[in-house]
């Protein structure tokens, strides 16, 4: 068995340039030559999900016509060499976070079962009667209803950081949540439906002071955001590899490993083991102990060619270009009579949330797709937050660093045609 | 944009716009909820029958175009109808806008809700169109429990739908 151990991968290659070019890496995405309803793509909706490059694409093909073996169990020269693909990857991983060791790092099937994981190993042994869970106003469903089942299971009960009508937490509110009846703090890095960057490191901060550990949804930030889990001193970070341009099916769940460690299994199975025989069996360690069952292997294997690739593009280069087309989308689109853009946070990135007066966000959806733009309409499975801003739903371009101002441009040409087709 | 203006019909807009008998029945003899989750569209359908005959019909609830224009157009369409002939234009009305095949489709028995037709070009809205609908075929039957037509994709079969 290969283990883990205490390697990181170096994953910082060289920039392919200095300068970030979005013809370029355009064309490395296959799927954006694509037409639909007769017209060329626009995709729009990248918080849903993105979409892969072509190295993504081939990685998983190659695994799978010259590599695929069950990992971690075989002798043979195919095993061998799928777990190296496999734990070499997880390797990136972990230096794609900044972990301390790679040992750190659990692959599961996505943000949410990161959190479910969390919210049943570590919250049913070390969360009880009367405890609280603070989680914040903006939050995905996949970081609410986990601690709810939990609350059910325990007896704990949920507290809410508040937020402003810009969307933002209000950090004062937060310090006065926290008590000795605080368990874990659980917050998103990136809100799904508004786009806000919260200030994670001294939400941490804090409640560290209080001894509190913090779970960070990071589905939406990792593809726009470096994340450093040291700097951030944050003790879970999960998130998603098809969200970060690789396959679905295959997340994240860093741990600090001195809680990994403390914590029980999450699922019994093969992998996680270390013996078993009817009247006892041993665990395995991390970060087998976490990943009973053939894990997916080929999704992880994709999900470091992903980190590769996000990588030699070069994360800081994306994220100012992203954060400049934002700024473009939402000067152009907040200029249209009759739009109200939903979250308007000072920080920001990828996401644009809007209501058109008059009309239902399906209807806008649904006019945008007739002109091959892509969006996402409805509560974003956030419906706290839609109950917060007091609309049933928003209309949400969603953006990544191959979309371009021509295709914000014809976002807001096609938000006219609704405009039209309704009489508005 | 053939398909769009087949789907966003005059008739619809306007529905949409001020939708009729948008309130409630006090005293309702029937009242059942119709709700899709995954779209958040929600509509309730209050009925007053007299014997077997829609004296009065309404709906609150709120949703997208084609959904509230659905629910206005069909409390319209049904008042003063029997029991027996709801049950038939709802038959109808789901048969035209699935397109389903083993049923003749009478534009013509349809009257103003033929406008819907162009729904059929359009899988992901048939739900919206139908949502209503079902909640009255729940109200009818007497089903409190609140109905959806997102289940098993976006049209459920009628058994599913108003078993909730």
């Amino acid at each position: 068995m290969t283990q883990a151990g205490n390697t990181i991968m170096q994953t910082v290659r060289p920039d392919r340039s200095t300068r970030f070019d979005v013809e370029e890496v355009r064309r490395d995405f296959p799927i954006l030559r694509e037409k639909v309803r007769g017209k060329p793509l626009v995709y729009l909706d990248n918080a849903a999900t993105s979409q892969k490059p072509q190295v993504v694409i081939e990685t998983l093909q190659k695994y799978y016509s010259r590599e695929n073996a069950n990992i971690h169990r075989g002798i043979h020269f195919l095993s061998e060499r799928a777990t190296q693909a496999y734990e070499d990857a997880r390797a990136k991983v972990g230096g794609f976070l900044n972990a301390a060791e790679s040992r750190e790092i659990i692959f599961v099937r996505g943000t949410t079962e990161g959190i479910n994981l969390v919210a049943q190993s570590y919250g049913r042994k070390f969360i009880g009667e009367e405890d609280e869970i603070i989680l914040s106003a903006m939050e995905h469903h996949s970081n609410i209803v986990p601690w709810q089942i939990l609350c059910e299971q325990v007896g704990a009960r949920l507290r809410i950081i508040p937020m402003n009508d810009d969307g933002e937490l209000l950090i004062d509110e937060y310090e006065r949540l926290l008590s000795d009846r605080t368990k874990v703090v659980a917050v998103t890095h990136l809100s799904n439906a508004l786009g806000t960057i919260n200030p994670i490191k001294q939400i941490i901060q804090i409640a560290h002071r209080h001894g509190v550990p913090v779970l960070v949804d990071g589905a939406q930030a990792v593809p726009h955001l470096k994340v450093d889990v040291r700097n951030l001193d944050c003790d879970f970070y999960a998130f998603s590899g098809h969200k970060l341009y690789g396959p679905t099916g295959v997340g994240v769940l860093y741990g600090k490993a001195s809680l990994l460690d403390a914590m029980p299994p999450y699922q019994g199975g093969g992998d996680m083991i270390r013996s078993v025989t009817f009247e006892k069996t041993l665990y395995n360690v991390l970060p087998y102990k976490f990943e009973a069952g053939t894990p997916n292997i080929a999704g992880g294997i994709g999900l470091g060619a992903a980190i590769d690739y996000l990588s030699q593009v070069g994360l800081d280069l994306v994220a100012a270009y992203e954060r400049e087309l934002l700024d473009y989308a939402t000067d152009v689109v907040s200029t249209i009579t009759g739009v109200q853009i939903i979250g308007t946070a000072k920080e920001k990135a990828g996401i644009l949330s809007f209501v058109l007066e008059g009309v239902h966000a399906h209807d806008v959806g649904t006019i945008l797709d007739q002109e091959g733009i892509a969006i996402r309409t409805g509560h974003h499975c956030a419906m706290p937050v839609m109950q917060r801003f007091g609309v049933p739903a928003t209309a949400r371009a969603s953006l990544a660093f191959y979309n371009t101002k021509e295709e914000v441009d014809a976002l807001v040409g096609a938000i006219h045609k609704v405009k039209r087709v309704f009489g508005r | 944009m053939t398909g769009l203006s087949e789907l966003y019909q005059e008739v619809i807009l306007d529905h949409n716009n001020s939708p009729r008998n948008f309130r409630e029945i006090d005293g309702a003899t029937q009242i059942a909820e119709g709700y899709n989750p995954l779209c958040g569209d929600r509509a309730v359908v209050y009925l007053q029958l007299d014997n077997d005959v829609i004296g009065d019909i309404s709906f609150q609830g709120s949703g997208c175009a084609i959904s509230i224009a659905s629910a206005s157009m069909m409390t319209v369409s049904l008042k003063g109808k029997t029991r027996t002939e709801a049950e038939d234009l709802f038959q109808r009305f789901h048969s035209m806008v699935t397109g389903a095949a083993d049923r003749a489709i009478e534009p013509q028995a349809l009257g103003k809700l033929a406008a819907f037709s162009g729904i059929r070009e359009f899988p992901v809205r048939v739900k919206c169109a139908n949502l209503a609908w079902h909640a009255l075929h729940a109200a009818l039957d007497g089903n409190r429990e609140t109905v959806s037509t997102e289940e098993g994709g976006s049209d459920a079969t009628l058994t599913a739908d108003v078993q909730g």
